[in-house]
């Protein structure tokens, strides 16, 4: 007979599946909200198996709980696109928090007497799930702007780190060879939450999309951890799976970034901006006012937008759907080239130009539209700098050397908006500036194509 | 005792699932990606909900109610904008897309 214990052991094995299935169906746009049915058909299951389960006495705290957490939830769904890095980095915090405090009361429970292999992954759950936790809320208050986005650094700053770190995961070692140990536990979890906080102090907003990557990947591990302390196969797939994606993002944004993975790691970020920020020669560059963009753009045959961290700072995707549908129905072939660190978190832009209702087919990474540039008419940069640096591919002395960049210097125009000549997060000169096919578009990047469009509606009307 | 291997044999094999089905993902969909693994992350709530029902300690229903608020927000916003994402990814239909 099955009772209803194996019934919740097989809603667990079919939410199992469907969390796999949710993410093998987000390959495509055109199955990945099959994918969001399918996560949500099997978290469903597994709550209410779990509710079902036979030691629970009381219920009155599961419900408010539940309640409030989806209070809290919805407003989180519904926040603007432009504040998803740091609601994704919130959310990084809360799931990071859930496992902590789950971990923290087995060690109540369990203390002294906690098994050395039960005692392991705990400390492992609990150690990740601190640092994940203060890391991602320090991540979140630098992408809200309540914290400083400066990097901090200072001497010796690794170094410290990782005594912390080690320290954390000594006291670990020693309560798995002592558990009666108990106060080590507390003293464990506060050098995690603090390393958390140290960790995320010398981060710049253009490293955010490693962080938040590898943020994630931790937060996926320390549940999986939590699914060894439980011995729960669901949490320990669903820890896996989300701590394979965080780990795949943060390697595919290292390299975009050309750190090697270990750099990344030990949270050596923002170093780069150390080196250049000297030697500016006065240069002269090329301006064009919005009349002399907008002609040159509509005589074109094929033009790439590449897109930054600028353009979402200015609101300016709206109007850049504007200009897409101006030159469009002049006939003019406009793509988006997308670098992968483009914006503060993975893949930034696209949900940015999507959401101003540009076809995603228009929508290219790197690696596709980089062949397309020397068959390019007009190479419309907006908000986006250090990802289009020559210096990148061609100045072995440039700190930026080796990262792989967009080539919009081979399209036969360049067109840059931009404030001012200010350089980059990164400090770093840009030789682009200076190329004779370039022409500086200096302002707001929003009123900027806003009067492009302007000029092109007029241009058809008269 | 005999070593049990059990959960990490099913650790390693979610562990390779998890890479070859998250490479085949677009780079399109990357910010969807990471908010929907947030959402099934959010799963933990399951270990939540027992801690906080079965009141073996009050410090542990404690922590287990709260834990179950910050999961619980988890699932319920990360399904919420990952589908609000992926209902703006258009492809271009036959038609021009015009003005609106």
């Amino acid at each position: 007979m099955i009772g209803s214990e194996h019934g919740i052991e097989i809603a667990y094995l079919v939410a199992t599946a469907l969390f796999i299935l949710s993410l093998k169906w987000m390959s495509s746009p055109t199955t990945a909200r099959r994918g969001v049915r399918a996560g949500e058909v099997g978290m469903l299951l597994a709550i209410i198996g779990t509710l079902l389960h036979r030691g629970i006495v009381d219920y009155t705290w599961i419900a408010i709980a539940l309640v409030l957490g989806s209070i809290i939830g919805v407003p989180l769904g519904l926040v603007q696109m432009t504040a998803v890095p740091q609601r994704t980095a919130l959310s990084h915090a809360f799931g990071a928090l859930c496992v902590t405090l789950v971990g923290t009361a087995e060690f109540t429970l369990q203390a002294p007497k906690v098994p050395p292999f039960l005692m392991t992954v705990l400390a492992i759950e609990v150690i990740l799930g601190s640092l994940t936790f203060t890391g991602s809320l320090m991540a979140a208050g630098k992408l809200q702007e309540v914290l400083p986005q400066r990097p901090i650094t200072y001497r010796g700053q690794n170094l410290v780190n990782l005594a912390l770190l080690a320290l954390a995961f000594g006291l670990a070692a020693y309560l798995v060879y002592d558990p009666r140990q108990t106060w080590l536990f507390p003293a464990m979890v506060v050098i995690a939450l603090a390393f958390g906080v140290l960790m995320i102090i010398p981060i710049g907003g253009a490293d955010m999309p490693t962080v938040i990557s590898l943020l994630n990947s931790y937060a996926g591990l320390s549940a999986a951890a939590m699914g060894f302390v439980l011995d729960s196969k669901l949490l320990i797939v669903a820890g896996a799976l989300d701590g394979a994606s965080g780990f795949i993002l943060s390697v595919n944004m290292s390299k975009a970034m050309n750190r090697s993975f270990t750099n990344v790691l030990f949270g050596a970020f923002g170093q780069v901006q150390a080196a250049a920020a000297g030697a500016q020669e006065a240069r002269s560059v090329k301006s064009a006012t919005a009349e002399e963009a907008a002609s040159i753009l509509a005589a074109a045959n094929k033009v790439v937008v590449v897109p930054g961290y600028g353009m979402a700072v200015a609101q300016a995707q709206h109007k850049v759907r504007e200009l897409y549908d101006a030159l469009s129905r002049r006939g003019v072939d406009v793509k988006f080239g997308i670098h992968p660190v483009a914006g503060r978190m993975p893949g930034h832009m696209n949900v940015l130009l999507a959401e101003a209702d540009i076809p995603y087919d228009h929508l290219l990474d790197m690696d596709e539209i980089n062949g397309e540039f020397a068959q390019t008419d007009v190479a419309l940069v907006i908000g986006a700098n250090d990802v289009t640096n020559p210096a990148a591919r061609n100045d072995a002395s440039s700190p930026i050397y080796g990262m792989p960049i967009l080539d919009v210097d081979k399209a036969r125009t360049v067109m840059v908006i931009k404030r001012g000549m200010s350089p980059g997060f990164a400090g770093i000169d840009n030789p682009l500036y200076y190329l004779d096919k370039t022409l500086m578009l200096f302002g707001d990047a929003r009123a900027f194509v806003g009067s492009i469009v302007r000029e092109l509606a007029g241009g058809e009307n008269g | 005792m005999k070593l049990d291997l059990t959960d990490l044999y099913v650790f390693m094999l979610a562990g390779f699932i998890g890479f070859e089905v998250i490479r085949r993902v677009s780079p399109l969909l990357h910010t969807p990606l990471m908010s929907l693994t947030n959402a099934l992350d959010a799963i933990a709530v399951v270990g939540a909900i027992i801690l906080a029902g079965e009141g073996k300690s009050t410090l542990a229903t404690v922590l287990g109610t709260i834990a179950i608020v910050a999961a619980t927000s988890n699932v319920v916003g990360g399904f919420v904008i990952t589908d609000r994402m992926l209902r703006m990814f258009k492809a271009s239909g036959p038609q021009r897309p015009g003005p609106r």
